[in-house]
């Protein structure tokens, strides 16, 4: 095989093709070392290691040897350094998968991100690829609810909901048509792990909606996928020609007879159509207000119909729970909250990038641990988790153990595992106003304390901050928050108050200047 | 809205009168989306990320240096029709803050020296 000989006599580098890679030149750094003609460049996703992107790998024999972060400047040295045969260089990192970042993480749903071309069916398949669903096509739907629900999977989007017991409800209902939809709608700030998900290894969340079409009784999906991810639309496009060009999308698939096709809709700017229901009207091509609830989208979802909807993340791990079991997974994690979650660090973070963990470790450990402190080397203040909706801790109570019902305790919550750091520079007052005005400017306007509200919020914390009516403005801002909280239709309303009582209550003194 | 970059009253009309819809309707949606826009947008767009991860890493002052920079505020365009300043609520690039987006490509730790090369380079690109 005369080809396969050439490209052996070449050097395999990897170079990632992912968002936060490419944002800081991995393009640029690809097209240098493939300008050498005894270099073969793939390439591949990434480990999640942002702080170290753009992360380059050599295979030396049968190790991978990684340099980063390596800009389009360090090329010529790299290559004068013998990086080809993994020679020394102040940017040469070892093997990759030795890494402490790496190798003290607990992968599941992220294990093949930044191994794998994400686009290859052959890697695909060479690293357990679509035996997850080979195993569910070959059972009844009934026994894949079951797994699901054995697994003690959550959903990954924020509300932690069982997904067993949700695919349960759409199987259960009546009705021909059915949908499966993928909430891929990631707005909030400090995530990124769906992003990395659909560019690095986007077989997989392929494999996890078809899987969840055959348990439910659904043929059809889609996946709303945000504006603000062009390179991810571009990458899941081509994952999705991938799959039907080798018959693991569309009709009969692998011969199973069960058909399912994908479909992508695109996002408009919105936050709130992350809310399910708000995106199920965007779906179906209108203003992204949110529904009423009941009835549920599992009963009367999109077009009417019974619909999951599920996030990336969750339909990610779906695979492997078939492939390798359902209790592997329930094994990872403490009490209620099973598996493993994708953390994300960001904001003024050291390290920063994708912590595959199971449920239990501290947030300390995350962050100082993983993060390695704040990117300025100053001292930690406050750190907002779970996004915008999400409430800020203080540095004491970095000690809360990572997991749904320790979160809800102390008042916060997990969401989808975004976790962003603040050094003491940050103004709080100023955040919790953010908060407000996000929130203004989000609301989808259907419910009164949200659409007013927020409004009302910014002026309030506004005349606080002006030294106006104190004591009065404090108490109309605890009694606003609470309206929200009560009287809001969902989540963006409902969990807007959660940064700026935590604000209040853990930094006071911001609110007196 | 790819072709031309906005939606024009024009368009509405014409979208109202093929889909079956009042005008108002699909005046909803059109306002909706921030996405959308009823004007022209300059010849490039620029995003600055205004959200939590972003702040943490100096946007608010980023944002500020852009406005001087260009002589517009957030959502202005440049008299010279070049360039649309825009805010925007998360890019997904959060472990590589402060970030923005011209006309789709993203870009990282974006410093005031990293965005006068991006924009200048933006810029010359349109003269010639």
């Amino acid at each position: 095989m005369p080809a396969e000989l050439d490209v052996n006599r070449k050097v395999t580098v990897y170079v990632p093709c992912e968002t936060a890679a490419v944002s800081l030149g991995a393009d640029d750094v690809g097209e240098k070392i493939a300008a050498h003609d005894n270099v073969n460049v793939i390439r591949n996703g990434s480990w999640g290691m942002s702080w170290l992107e753009p992360l380059v790998e050599v295979l030396v024999g049968e190790q991978r040897i990684a340099y980063g972060p390596v800009g389009v400047d360090d090329v010529d040295s790299l290559f004068e350094a013998g990086f080809l045969e993994g020679g020394e260089h102040e940017l040469r990192l070892g093997d990759i998968t030795e890494l402490p970042y790496l190798k003290n993480q607990e992968r599941w749903t992220f294990r093949r991100c930044g191994l794998i071309d994400p686009l290859s069916m052959d890697d695909y398949l060479t690293h357990g690829g679509f035996a997850g669903l080979q195993k569910a096509l070959a059972q009844d739907p009934e026994f894949v609810i079951d797994q699901i629900k054995a697994s003690g999977l959550r959903g990954r989007g924020g509300a932690g909901f069982p997904t067993g017991i949700k695919w349960q409800t759409v199987a259960d209902a009546e009705g021909e048509q059915k949908y499966i939809t993928c909430n891929a709608d990631e707005g909030d700030s400090g995530t990124f792990s769906d992003r990395i998900l659909m560019e690095c290894d986007p077989l997989t969340l392929i494999e996890g909606m078809i899987i969840a079409g055959y348990a439910v009784g659904a043929n059809r999906g889609y996946v709303y996928l945000r504006s603000e991810y062009p390179l991810t639309r571009r990458v899941f496009a081509k994952a999705l020609v991938v799959a039907k060009d080798s018959g693991w999308l569309g009709e009969d698939i692998g011969g199973s007879g069960f058909d399912f096709d994908i479909d992508v809709h695109l996002g408009a700017g919105s936050y709130v159509c992350g809310e399910e229901t708000a995106m199920l009207e965007s779906l179906e091509g209108k203003a992204g207000l949110i529904r009423y609830k009941p009835p549920l989208p599992a009963i009367e979802g999109l077009f009417g119909k019974p619909t999951v909807v599920n996030n990336v993340v969750t339909l990610g791990s779906v695979p492997d729970i078939l492939a390798l079991g359902a209790e592997p997974y329930a094994n990872f994690g403490v009490g209620r909250s099973k598996g493993t979650l994708a953390f994300q660090l960001a904001g003024n973070i050291k390290r920063g990038g994708l912590v595959e963990k199971a449920f239990g470790l501290t947030l300390r450990e995350l962050i100082e641990d993983f993060g390695g402190g704040t990117a300025s080397g100053r001292k930690i203040r406050a750190v907002q988790i779970g996004g915008p909706l999400g409430a800020y801790f203080a540095e004491e109570q970095l000690d809360t153990p990572l997991d749904y019902e320790a979160f809800t305790k102390v008042g916060g919550m997990i969401g989808h595992g975004g976790v962003v750091v603040f050094d003491d520079t940050v103004d709080m007052a100023a955040q919790a106003r953010f908060a407000f005005e996000f929130c203004a400017i989000e609301s989808c306007g259907k419910c009164t304390p949200c659409r007013i509200g927020s409004v009302r919020g910014v002026e309030v914390i506004d005349r606080i901050l002006a030294d106006k009516d104190r004591e009065e403005n404090l108490n109309l801002l605890t009694e606003l928050c609470e309206t929200l909280i009560d009287g809001s239709l969902c989540a963006m309303g409902g969990m807007t108050p959660f940064p700026v009582q935590s604000a209040l209550k853990y930094f006071p003194e911001d609110f007196k200047r | 809205m790819d072709r031309f970059g906005f939606i024009s009253e024009a368009a509405i009309r014409q979208l109202a009168r093929e889909l079956n819809l009042s005008r108002a309707d699909i005046h909803g949606v059109v306002s909706f989306y921030h996405d959308f826009r009823t004007t022209a947008p300059g010849q490039h767009v620029l995003k600055i990320c205004q959200a939590e991860s972003c702040q943490a890493m100096g946007s608010r002052n980023l944002t500020a240096y852009a406005e001087e920079k260009l002589g517009v505020d957030l959502h202005g365009t440049t008299d010279d029709g070049k360039l649309t300043l825009e805010p925007v609520y998360c890019l997904g690039n959060c472990a590589c803050s402060p970030a923005i987006m011209i006309d789709n490509k993203v870009y990282g730790r974006v410093d005031q020296n990293k965005l006068d090369s991006i924009v200048d380079a933006c810029g010359a690109r349109c003269e010639s």
